[in-house]
Order: C-alpha cells, then structure tokens, then sequence
C-alpha cells in the first residue's frame, strides 16, 4: 500500500497539474512562455502572501488583517517609498515591525488572534485609506522593471514560486529555528519546558509573517504599478484556502512551505481557468469554491485513514 | 481553575454594555445632549441584525476551536433574494416566501455539515468554499433586480413604538430563549460541553455528531432570518447586503465575552457589543472624523476591548 503521508504531500501538486493540464486543454495557447507568464503573474502576491499567512498558521494563530496589509504596502509604496525612499523604507519597517508587536500582545494577553487580527484589517485599511484615499499613486520605476522582468526560457512567475517555496522550506522545515518555530504550535508547553521561549518564537514567527507581507504587497504593487487600499481584501481568504489546498492544518505547527506556494498558484490559476471556460459570471466566485472543495475532498480521501490516529 | 470565582467577579458581558455606554455618553456630551434618544434608537435598529447573525455565530464558535461559520454573509443574501423574489411584493406570497427563503437557508446549514463531516473540511475552509456557492446561486437567481418588500413585512422590520424597534424587543426575546436554551436544555448543555471538550462529552455519550449538526442549521437559520429582515428594512435585497456582517457577526460574538476557544456562551454580551460597534461608528461620524480615522480608531478599539477583557487562560 502506497504511504499515505507521500501521497498526501503529493496533492497539492497533483491538483496543480489537474487544474493547469485542464487549462491547457481549454485554450491550447496558454501553452507558451507569455501564455503562462501572464497567467501566473498574479500568483508571486498570493504566494507572498500565502508564506506570510503560513507563518501564522504555524504558531497556531490566524491572520485575518493581510489582505488589508498588502494593501497598505502598496499604497505606501506607491506614495512615500516613490517621492522619498528612506521615509518609505522606514514605514515599510515600521510596518514589519508593528507585525511583531501584535505577535507579542496575542502572546502576552493570550488573546485570541481572529479577534485581534480582525481588529488590525480596520487598522491597515484605515491608514490605507489616510495615505491612498482615492487609487492612484504610482509604483517606483525598479519595481515596474523587477516585476516585468523576462527570465529566460522559464517564465519568472515559476521561478519566483520554486524560489520562494524552496528557501522557505529550507528555513522552516531544515533548520533549528524551523524546528522550534513548528514545535511552537506543535506542543507549546513542551517547547517551553525545554527552555524555549514562547513569546520570542511568537514574535519572531509573526516578524516574518510581517516580512512576507511586505514583500506580497510590493510584488503586488509592481503588478497593478498604482495603488488602491482595498486591491488585496480577498487575500486574507486566498492566503488562508492557499496554506489548506497545500496540506497545512490550523492546528499542530503542520504547515508546508512548498505546498502552500503550490496551493496559490492553484488559486490563481483556478481563476485564469474558469475566465478560459467562459462559464457565466454570476458562476465565477462559485466555481472557485467549488474547485476548493473538489480538492479537499479528494484530500479526506486519501488520508482517511490517517486522521483515525 | 476556578470558574465559579472567575464568573462572579468577573462577568464578561459587563465590559462591552459599559464600553457601549461609555461612548454613548461621549458622543451625547458633544452634541451638548441632542440626538442621544435618537441615536440609541438606531443603534437598536441596526445593532439587531447583527446580533440575530451574531447568536447563530456565538453557538458555532462555542462548539470548539476551529468552528467558525464564514457563510453567514452568503447564506443573508441567498435568504433576502429568494424571499422578496417570491414574494414580489404581494402580501399574500409573504408566508411562503419567508419558508421558501428560511428553507433554502436550511439546505446551506445541511451544505455546510456535510463538508465538515463528511468531508473532513476545516469549517472555516468549508464555510467560505459554500458561501462561495451560495453567493453565485444568489446572483444567478436574483439578476440584480431589486424587488420592494411586502409593505406588512416592511412595516414590521421597521416599526417602532417609543423609540423602541419592534425588532429589537423581538430579537431580545430570541435572546432570551436562547440563553434559556443554552443553560437549561440538553441541547445547549451538550454545546458547551462539546466546546470544552469534544472528547470528553463524546465519551460521556452525548451525541457530538447530531448537536454539531443542529448547530450549523441554527447559525445558517438564523442568518436567513436576519436576511429576510434585512431586505424588510432596506427596501428589498442586495448582493452585497451580507458584506458586513463576516467580520462584525465574529467580532460582537467575541468583544460580548464568548470564548473563541468554545465552550463558553455568551448571550447579553452580543447585545452589548452590537450597541458599542454601531455606538463607536456613530461617535467618530458626529465627531467629523474622515473615513480613515474612523476605520483605525474601530479597529483600535477592538484590539483595546480584547485585550481590556483579557485571553481566558489557556486550559488545553
């Protein structure tokens, strides 16, 4: 019998070929270096942001508030990082920094991260709103360039996904701090009886959630190259359904880096095929839930077994 | 542990009436006293849609950690479509639209069971997949047509006598039932119980699996509820009627002391939290403050009420 726990790091992959072997079957064009290029683009934020949310997810928290985050970012960019780079450096900063904080607070009150996350979407989408109160601005001309990039023979989208997928793996699954960071929402209490610290982990985890953030909204920014604070609301639900479809679990420090960059390219593809089905509008948004739960169920299925402990 | 001691000294829906009250009295300070009667008369009207979806929220959240029904939203709009789609402003389609439209809410509440169950999904990646589903059902059903409400359903939904929304005293008996419900019956005993400790209950032999289920049919029930209502308030049904109620159906459950660990309810606390939230909204609009300004102070505030209240301490 085939292990079941290979079969199950499998899926993610397994979807994603489904679901780009079916696009490329409804429109064969797609099938080329700028078919994918263009398809895929949008998938380096939702990747981004999907890591961020990752690293959440891993200490047993939820992140309610990246979508309006990225947001920010952007807008940030796209007004103070453009007229005056060190101002705009430093809010990014700033920013990275208050994600850190929250970390410490949730950790410190014990406080349930929905809540407080939720309570941070309005914060960000407020300050979104102050800097960026109508869409505009404009993205800075090296991110234009970074994002419009043309790599060689494989399109820059895949190699952003193996990129950010494999050094994150790396840092998550192979290190020591890795280890400690998924022992946090592992077994906390064992974590801190040997010694670690619960809260240092929490911030640390969430500073890096922050980082990835930041970069989700950059990346995002040099895309739609200007800005608007509402541009990345769904993120919040993409990032989350992104970590699932990759094989995570909200609970236990279960997380897989390379699957959830898998998961949101599955997103984003998801999206591109159903525009290629031409299925009515109304359908759209239906049809992205409907792919979701094809995909989790065929995941119950093969580890059905598995969750019987 | 000592929960008894924790209860008495600490009554968790105490912190949200007097935050309510709190900003209440700012807000009325700087009108000099004009409007206060009239802003606590619309904080009731608007405060009682969120606490009809927030009572259904409460009861899955308290099922245990995880649970979380993020369908509300879809299921309002789903309810508040069909229902005035049917009734078509005539009177004497006002009763089946209403079956027709709390029926459909009931085959989403199935829906969303059997994801859970069956399926194993996650809830709160169940929920949001089907309230996609639903939301496309509601579009391709309703087609962008507003329809009027019945006048009667209308005159319901927005009548009021010394001030006081007939809704409102409406909702504050379902509360009322609800927390009877909660503290006297097996049912309700048995969704605490589940919410401290599915294992434990399981093994005690309450039925986990059917109270689970009941539960998911009461949050989708009462959001079709609050859709029908909804659409009698505001002049008929619209596809975004839903949108605010996914964050603010979670926040009132949570700012009204419920634990989102589960296994602790808690029914006045939503009253009081449905007031604060629509109570701050007003506040910094009569204090002229710029949209902006008004989003970061909610969500200031939110954090402050939360971590004002305190996490409950971590048992598991």
């Amino acid at each position: 019998m085939i292990n079941r726990r290979y079969l199950r790091a499998a899926l993610p992959f397994l979807s994603l070929a489904i679901v780009l072997a079916a696009t490329f079957y409804v429109q064969p064009r797609t099938m080329s270096y700028f078919g994918l290029n263009l398809m895929l683009q949008y998938a380096i934020p939702i990747a981004l942001a999907t890591i961020a949310q990752m690293f959440i997810i891993t200490v047993n928290d939820l992140d309610l508030s990246i979508g309006p985050f990225v947001g920010l970012v952007g807008c940030i960019s796209a007004t103070l990082l453009l007229n005056d780079p060190l101002l705009g450096i430093l809010a990014l900063l700033a920013c990275i920094a208050a994600y850190g904080l929250v970390g410490a607070l949730i950790h410190i009150r014990n406080l349930p991260s929905i809540v407080v996350t939720l309570g941070l979407s309005f914060v960000w989408l407020g300050i979104a709103v102050l800097i960026l109160p109508s869409p505009g601005g404009k993205a800075p001309m090296w991110l234009k360039a970074i994002m419009s990039y043309q790599t060689p023979w494989v399109p820059l989208p895949i190699i952003a996904a193996i990129l950010i997928g494999g050094i994150v793996h790396v840092a998550l699954m192979t290190s020591s701090f890795g280890v400690i960071g998924r022992g946090a929402g592992g077994n906390p209490k064992a974590l801190q009886r040997a010694g670690w610290s619960m809260l240092k982990t929490k911030v640390a985890m969430f500073t890096i959630a922050g980082f990835f953030g930041v970069l989700a909204g950059l990346s995002l920014l040099g895309l739609t190259t200007s800005a608007d604070a509402h541009v990345a609301d769904r993120y919040t639900l993409y990032s989350i359904a992104g970590v699932i479809l990759g094989g995570g679990e909200f609970i236990g420090g279960r997380v897989s880096p390379m699957g959830s960059v898998v998961g949101a390219l599955t997103l984003a593809l998801a999206g591109a095929f159903l525009i290629f089905l031409k299925i009515s509008p109304d359908w759209q948004i239906g049809a992205q839930g409907a792919i979701l739960i094809i995909v989790l169920a065929m995941r119950a299925l093969i580890t059905g077994g598995e969750a019987r402990r | 542990m000592k929960p008894a001691l924790k209860r008495l000294g600490h009554q968790p829906w105490l912190g949200s009436f007097i935050a309510a009250t709190v900003v209440w009295l700012m807000t009325i300070a700087f009108t000099g006293g004009q409007g206060g009667g009239e802003i606590l008369t619309s904080a009731l009207s608007f405060g009682t849609f969120t606490v009809i979806v927030g009572l259904g929220q409460m009861m899955v959240i308290t099922t245990g950690p995880g649970n979380v029904d993020l369908s509300i939203p879809a299921t309002m709009t789903l309810s508040g479509v069909i229902a005035m789609k049917i009734m078509n402003t005539d009177e004497a389609l006002l009763l089946i639209g209403i079956l027709a439209a709390l029926s459909a809410s009931l085959v989403v509440g199935v829906a969303n069971y059997i994801l859970i169950r069956l399926l194993r999904i996650p809830p709160i990646i169940a929920t949001l997949s089907s309230s996609f589903l639903i939301l496309s059902t509601a579009i391709s059903y309703g087609r962008g047509i507003r329809i009027k409400p019945p006048p009667s359903l209308a005159e319901f939904a927005t009548v009021r006598y010394a001030g006081v929304p007939v809704v409102a005293v409406a909702v504050v008996a379902l509360s009322f039932l609800l927390a009877i419900v909660l503290k006297r019956t097996i049912y309700g005993r048995t969704v605490l119980a589940i919410g401290q400790n599915e294992r434990a209950a399981w093994l005690a032999g309450l039925n986990v699996k059917s109270v689970r289920f009941a539960t998911y049919l009461l949050s989708a029930l009462f959001a079709g509820i609050c859709g029908i209502l909804q659409s009698g308030f505001s002049g008929g049904a619209a596809l975004n009627m839903g949108d605010d109620f996914l964050l603010s159906s979670i926040a009132v459950v949570v700012i009204g002391g419920t634990s989102v660990a589960g296994g602790k309810a808690n029914v006045p606390g939503i009253w009081g939290a449905a007031l604060f939230m629509y109570l701050l909204v007003t506040m910094l609009n009569i204090f002229g403050a710029s949209p902006g300004v008004r989003l970061i102070l909610t969500g200031v505030m939110i954090i402050a009420v939360i971590t004002m209240a305190g996490g409950e301490k971590a048992s598991r």
